[in-house]
């Protein structure tokens, strides 16, 4: 069976980290970095890469426009 | 186009010219005693011809605000009021200064402070050419004297509004808004196209095409150094309007060795003044200021050196005369004659005032 | 699966918009205002009218709105959006016309303006973004300011006896005859961003299909800088406080006869 594979960019620049995608995502693809940006914001990070579906939830709720998602189908 | 003289009021005047100049929106708000030039138009419904807007708004506050919408987006927009409604218009027109946007507004003055009169007033000199809003802003400032200025100011506004971004104001009064007299209107121009609209005003929001940047209408700049250049920008372009505007009459002023200034409704009374001086052997003259801002400083500065004293004449308790005083900077004396309170003085009490207060 | 393969042009799902730029916001973490800027920005490219659409910003913390989304716009004075809107859509019949406002701005200095737009009908799309505090000047009472909420201005909580009732002006406005359409909606789940991303979509359609008619989408927000909470829990409280007092969902659809 086909599997769904996603994954995300996070403008990390942008980010200010608010953490609402974090709390959005419903496989606990996303995290806070531990660094900070040049605006001294954690940003969102993917911390558990294979859990992510690509459902953009992520990037619909960023208020910053900070998350580009991306979805494949593996065999 | 035959020359076709008309009977009308002032107001109605206006009504009629802004539809023959290609005005593209009228809003406004009744007040007494300028609410025939609503009337007009909507009796006229120049939707139906030209596709003039008309709209009455919920308020003066509104109608302005709908000006400065329609002048952001290159149209050719104004509204007409009274005293206290262009009180209330004032945060508009401040806006339309500082985002220097093109419009016309017509305050057709009554009687203050407050609610007032609605008797023939000019105590809004100060409001009008001092800046009425908040903010380092003027306004061009045309002030009719008869049913035909009215008539051929709102084009003339119109232009200079275009020529320079920025708002004129035509300051009439009740006498002139309500008294009926010939006119000839101006000839119909066509409404401009919007291809038209987008070459002469660049700037217009009109739905960003894909080769230009957005055009952003506003006021608001927080940056101080840019604040301060935006401001130093409209500075150098009261300084051109300043240098280039100032219109005024002169009548019987050759010879004359006392000088009226007047203007509005008040200039046509004291033009009969002088005639009724010259009768009595005073050589008493009239300089009328057509452009209340730009103010005729120069001429006026000039006639200092020609006559003994000027009076100003002035439905108000003595507001133009400051600018008089400024100009003639203290080589003759300058008077004041007032009435308040929305009576109108004859000609013969003008000249009494020349007698008592010059001679 | 590599994550350098999964990301290709190919497998796109979703950006943020191209007419929204790269200008970093002024909105503090998690302000609701940036979602619902995305969001119209979206409608905006979706339905091809980047070219015909004018936008008028308020004054209030969405001032500068006009930096973010790359359309033409038109700064208003406080409250006066919808005049300026009035306007805008009479003499450019075919511009999508739409204004932008806070609940400061659309429900107290701009009462009058906005009823009266709307009451006349105007083909306009008024995005009302209500999180029940003056966000910009620092955090003081609004009209929507729930009742016993602590404001820089009830700092002991709003006190009708002192300053009146939460002002829900999306149901005044219902009344109406003028108004077509008017929703309330949320951002703070994408299911919720969906639905709100369709309300603005039908509101600019009414604006663009001749019909005629007022719409207003009413957007519950999120103010975390002026509630003085995490935007995480600034969403929890949301739902918890200010969705009981302006409850979700249309509340006319002259089209749908709702």
């Amino acid at each position: 069976m086909a599997k769904i594979k996603g994954a995300i960019v996070v403008n990390q620049e942008r980010c200010k980290g608010c953490r609402l995608c974090v709390v959005a995502c419903p496989t606990n693809v996303l995290a806070m970095s531990k660094q900070v940006n040049a605006k001294g914001y954690n940003f969102a990070v993917m911390e558990n890469e294979d859990a992510c579906i690509g459902c953009a939830s992520c990037g619909i709720v960023c208020p910053d426009g900070c998350i580009t998602v991306y979805k494949t189908k593996i065999d | 186009m035959s020359e076709e003289v008309k009977l009308m009021k002032g107001n109605e005047a206006i009504a009629h010219a802004a539809i023959r100049c290609g005005c593209d929106g009228y809003f406004g708000y009744p007040i007494t005693p300028q609410s025939e030039v609503l009337e007009t138009l909507m009796e006229v419904e120049p939707w139906k011809t030209t596709g003039m807007v008309v709209l009455q708004a919920e308020s003066e506050v509104s109608a302005i605000n709908m000006v400065y919408g329609g002048a952001g987006s290159g149209k050719k927009v104004m509204t007409s009021s009274s005293s206290p409604g262009v009180s209330l218009k004032q945060e508009g027109v401040s806006y339309l200064a500082g985002a220097e946007l093109p419009a016309l507004i017509v305050n057709v003055m009554r009687g203050g402070p407050g609610l007032g009169t609605i008797q023939p007033s000019q105590a809004d000199y100060f409001q009008t050419v001092k800046g009425g809003g908040h903010g380092d802003y003027r306004l061009i400032a045309l002030a009719p004297a008869s049913v035909q200025e009215m008539a051929d100011f709102v084009g003339l506004a119109f232009d200079l509004a275009f020529k320079y971004r920025n708002p004129a104001i035509i300051l009439a009064d009740g006498v002139i808004g309500q008294m009926m007299e010939k006119v000839v209107l101006p000839d119909f121009k066509p409404r401009r196209t919007d291809e038209e609209i987008e070459k002469e005003c660049p700037w217009a929001a009109v739905g960003k095409p894909k080769n230009r940047k957005p055009n952003i209408i506003t006021s608001l700049e927080l940056q101080p150094d840019a604040m301060e250049q935006n401001n130093l920008r409209f500075q150098a372009k009261y300084k051109a309007i300043e240098e280039n505007e100032v219109r005024y009459e002169e009548i019987m002023c050759e010879d004359a060795e006392y000088l009226l200034v007047a203007f509005g409704s008040s200039a046509r009374i004291c033009q009969k003044a002088c005639q009724i001086a010259r009768e009595k052997g005073i050589k008493l003259g009239l300089l009328r200021p057509i452009t209340l801002w730009p103010f005729p400083t120069k001429a006026i500065a000039e006639y200092a050196n020609k006559v003994k004293a000027m009076l100003t004449v002035e439905l108000n308790a003595g507001q133009m005369v400051e600018d008089v005083r400024l100009a003639v900077n203290g080589k003759v004396p300058v008077e004041h004659y007032g009435r308040l309170g929305g009576i109108v003085y004859t000609p013969d009490e003008i000249v009494e005032a020349v007698k008592n207060k010059l001679m | 699966m590599a994550i350098e393969d999964i990301i290709k042009p190919e497998n796109l799902v979703y950006k943020k918009p191209d007419i929204m730029n790269d200008n970093s916001m002024h909105y503090c973490p998690g302000c609701s205002h940036g979602v619902i800027h995305k969001l119209i920005a979206e409608v905006i490219e979706e339905m091809g009218l980047v070219e015909n659409a004018i936008g008028i910003t308020p004054v209030g913390c969405a001032v500068f709105a006009y930096n973010y989304i790359d359309i033409d716009w038109e700064e208003a004075a406080h409250g006066r959006a919808p005049a300026m809107a009035t306007a805008i859509k009479r003499l450019r019949p075919n511009k999508l016309v739409f204004t932008y406002q806070g609940d400061g701005d659309l429900a107290a200095i701009g009462t009058a303006e906005t009823i009266h737009a709307c009451n006349r009908g105007e083909s306009i799309a008024i995005i009302f973004v209500n999180n029940g505090i003056y966000g910009m000047t620092g955090g003081q009472m609004a009209p929507t300011t729930l009742e016993g909420m602590k404001t820089a201005t009830c700092p002991y909580g709003r006190d009708v006896k002192l300053n009146g009732y939460p002002l829900k002006i999306t149901n005044l406005l219902k009344e109406l005859d003028g108004m077509r359409y008017v929703t309330r909606q949320s951002v703070h789940t994408a299911a919720a961003v969906r639905k709100t991303k369709k309300a603005i979509r039908k509101a600019f359609e009414n604006c663009m299909d001749g019909k005629g008619g007022a719409n207003i989408v009413e957007v519950v927000s999120t103010c975390s800088s002026g509630w003085k909470m995490t935007p995480e829990k600034s969403n929890k409280w949301m739902e918890e406080n200010m969705f009981p007092a302006y409850p979700l969902g249309d509340l006319k659809d002259k089209d749908a006869n709702i």
